[in-house]
């Protein structure tokens, strides 16, 4: 069902003013939930100015939550290429005509699909500093990165995979019969079909990378939450995480609106969408 | 058009791979430096704020490094949680740690250790105008808050207190943040510690520690297994406390919280073999 | 030490089952919650009245784009700390009641979005033809339109259900003593066996996810609506 409006008629007087005293009664729950909230806060003496105004001194933002944006964006970067690089060698792996190569693939994306980030992250955190290969300083970051690659690269392998699995079979068929081999039919011709189709799906992983590097906190990385959090603690915790929220929905809205553009926009040139 | 590809291919991997190593190129150092662990998130012992590091384990391992022969601006932090210190050790990732390390005989298996430089022992925070809490076993149906992994509120639980109930949240800070607003009623581990976070920022003033401590911890400073700089860190440690820079360290940080500490095993005498 | 008396030696010392059992009742109550909360919100955003469909939208981008671990975060450390709400009488409840709320908020946006993706499978004939024989909007969608959504909406429910089970380990935010906060405490306690406890857990979260997914697939085979 492609439009909303297939649910009800047209309306007609009657039900355009059940409607009008729907959204009356709409407009007063959500009037009413905002005043619940404003009352609940006032009683608890949160809406009083210098609980608020530390948010709005250069301190706070040069000091603690420009850092902070600049750890979760950095970690989040990084992490994004890694895992699309990750996710074409395993997604790649996963469509190989060589049996083991196949299984191995699909055994390693499916377990990563299934284990919990954060249980990543904890491990990586530990594990690596049990080796000398990074600086200690260093360890979050690179845990932080490494867990959320192995998951979200695991998820684009399978976007990948469903991506060439649900291009037309003429499009491989051809390929073949230029005397192409199976390898130069996906790279050259498949998987550049696929990447476009999958599009949107990638973007939205992105916003999960982005959201995901708040975990990061938990393993003392210091980002966006952890930020917040350090300056809730000398001033006014609810407000400083308020922030943070909104500064994550703002780039969070901001990749979703492209995602949803290009969607639009690619719809016109290919017929298929990649789906896990 | 396939050559260009290569080489856009090509850059990026480049560009990933001096990342990766530009990060981590940091662990060599060179003679001149000395790197010392320490914890970061612990105000009023090891406190990294975002542009410089404070508290009473950097004050003290700087004032070591200094008898070393290395100047503040020489010394490189290291973050170096409780789970990582025996590797970050025995892996060479830092010269010594100073960061709330007791001396205990497992991990003088793995490690060398100097001092001990303080003597700790668990205690309880509670609010300034808290009246019923003198020790840990007035903590029945009270609400103890410590931090996750650690286990001195667990043991609260099992020696003195069964039916105390514990939240176990990220960090102290956290806890504080709980027991200023009357959440729980105490908040437990060394004193020191405790006494650090009392005197840090707008927490001055707001609360006392009970002064029952009811376990002894050996704070000392570790060294890698077999080395040499041993002895030379012991005598640091004597003359610290004799030329008064160890009292000194010990009220700058805890300044505030109300804080004695315990003159019975304080200041120690370094008493670590130094084998 | 081989693998396996490593193992067994992790199992003596810890509860393990007891630290997944907090996750699989957490996941339980979330996914009861975020399902209810989940249908109704898909209900307003499918519905007639715009202002119901604007809180339903405002919801689901608002949620969707949160970092649970923020929401998580500011259930202990703003709500109950900073706010005095509490959400049980007993003190260890609390911190699961508030655990399995922001849970379920939080999947409540995805769960409605699974729904409306199940919507879009039903044909518009459906609909036409349940106006036609002169059903309103609420009988439309509870009679015709959402029993054929759910049963298109399977896979995205089950997806859901999966990312739901794995982000209980986010409650250790929430001072929720679950699995990953004692992975935590067994590598601080038990580092020389640190591959034998990633497994440990990494092995139980699969146990528990993958025949999810079985199901799941079986499930939507099953159930699907033949068109």
């Amino acid at each position: 069902m492609s439009t909303q409006n297939a649910l009800f008629d047209a309306q007609g007087p009657r039900a355009k003013r059940l409607t009008r005293v729907f959204n009356i009664i709409g407009a007063l729950v959500i009037a009413g939930i905002i005043l619940l909230v404003l009352v609940r806060l006032e009683r608890q003496d949160q809406l009083t100015w210098d609980r608020w105004a530390f948010l709005f001194t250069g301190d706070a933002w040069a000091h603690l939550f420009l850092p902070g944006l600049w750890g979760t964006l950095k970690a989040a970067f990084l992490a994004v290429v890694t895992s699309v690089v990750f996710g074409l060698v395993f997604g790649m792996g996963r469509l190989s005509p060589i049996g083991p190569i196949r299984w191995v693939c699909t055994v390693v994306v499916e377990f990563l699909r299934a284990v919990p980030v954060l249980i990543m992250m904890i491990f990586f955190w530990l594990w690596l500093g049990h080796t000398s290969l990074i600086n200690p300083n260093h360890l979050p970051f690179f845990a932080v990165v490494l867990g959320l690659t192995l998951y979200n690269g695991s998820v684009i392998a399978e976007l990948v995979r469903s991506g060439v699995h649900q291009l037309p079979k003429g499009q491989s068929e051809a390929g073949l019969s230029l005397g192409l081999s199976s390898g130069q039919v996906l790279r050259m011709i498949q998987l550049p079909q696929a990447l476009v189709a999958m599009m949107p799906a990638l973007l939205s992983q992105f916003v999960v990378i982005l959201k995901d590097t708040a975990l990061g906190y938990i393993i003392t990385y210091g980002e966006l939450l952890d930020a917040a959090k350090r300056l809730g603690a000398a001033h006014s915790m609810l407000q400083a995480l308020i922030v943070a929220a909104m500064l994550f929905i703002v780039i969070n809205a901001l990749l979703t609106t492209l995602a949803q553009w290009l969607s639009r926009y690619l719809s016109h040139r290919v017929g298929v969408r990649a789906k896990v | 058009m396939r050559h260009r590809k290569r080489v856009v291919l090509r850059a990026l991997a480049l560009a990933i791979i001096g990342c990766l190593s530009l990060a981590s190129c940091g662990v060599g150092g060179s003679d001149h430096r000395i790197r010392i662990g320490i914890k970061f998130d612990q105000p009023g012992l090891g406190y990294q704020d975002g542009t410089g590091y404070s508290g009473f384990d950097v004050d003290v391992a700087t004032y070591l490094a200094g008898k070393l022969g290395y100047s503040p601006d020489q010394i490189e932090w290291v973050q170096s949680p409780s789970a990582n210190r025996e590797n970050m050790l025995s892996n060479h990732q830092v010269d010594m740690i100073v960061a709330t390390y007791s001396i205990t005989d497992k991990r003088k298996k793995s490690v060398d250790f100097a001092g001990p430089y303080f003597v700790a022992g668990q205690d309880l925070l509670v609010q300034k105008s808290n009246a019923d809490i003198h020790g840990p076993d007035d903590l029945n149906g009270k609400n103890l808050c410590s931090v996750q992994g650690s286990t001195s509120a667990a043991k609260i639980k099992e020696k003195y207190a069964e039916n105390a109930n514990l939240v176990e949240l990220n960090s102290y800070a956290e806890c504080i943040g709980a027991l200023e607003a009357g959440r729980i009623d105490a908040l437990t581990t060394d004193d020191i510690i405790l006494a650090g976070l009392a005197s840090t920022g707008t927490n001055k003033g707001k609360f006392k520690l009970t002064g029952q401590t009811f376990t002894e911890e050996k704070y000392g400073v570790g060294l890698p297994k077999g080395t040499t700089r041993c002895p030379e860190i012991s005598k640091a440690i004597t003359s610290m406390v004799d030329d008064g820079s160890w009292e000194k360290f010990v009220s700058k940080n805890t300044e505030g919280s109300g804080y004695e500490f315990d003159a019975k095993a304080n200041p120690p005498k370094p008493t670590e073999g130094c084998a | 030490m081989s693998y396996f008396d490593q193992f067994s030696r992790l199992f003596a010392d810890y509860d393990v089952v007891g630290a997944f059992w907090v996750n699989i009742q957490l996941t339980f109550w979330a996914a009861v919650f975020a399902f209810l909360i989940g249908a109704v919100v898909a209900l307003m955003r499918i519905s007639p009245v715009p202002s119901l469909r604007l809180l339903g939208g405002a919801y689901v981008h608002i949620v969707r784009n949160t970092p649970l671990t923020i929401l998580m975060v500011m259930a202990v450390l703003a709500l109950w700390t900073q706010m005095h709400i509490t959400l049980s009488t007993d003190f260890k409840q609390n911190f699961f009641n508030f655990a399995v709320a922001m849970l379920s908020i939080y999947h409540a946006a995805f769960v409605c979005e699974a729904i409306r993706s199940g919507v879009n499978t039903v044909p518009l004939g459906q609909a036409e033809a349940a106006r036609s024989i002169g059903l309103g909007f609420l009988p439309t969608a509870r009679l015709i339109i959402f029993p054929q959504a759910i049963r298109g909406a399977i896979t995205p429910l089950g997806n859901a259900l999966i990312a739901l089970t794995k982000n209980t380990t986010v409650a250790a935010a929430a001072s929720v003593a679950e699995a990953s906060v004692m992975m935590k405490k067994m590598i601080e306690f038990d580092s020389d066996v640190i591959f034998a406890i990633f497994m440990t857990f990494a092995l139980g979260f699969v146990i528990i996810v993958i025949p999810v997914g079985l199901i799941t697939t079986w499930a939507s085979r099953k159930w699907a609506v033949k068109r």
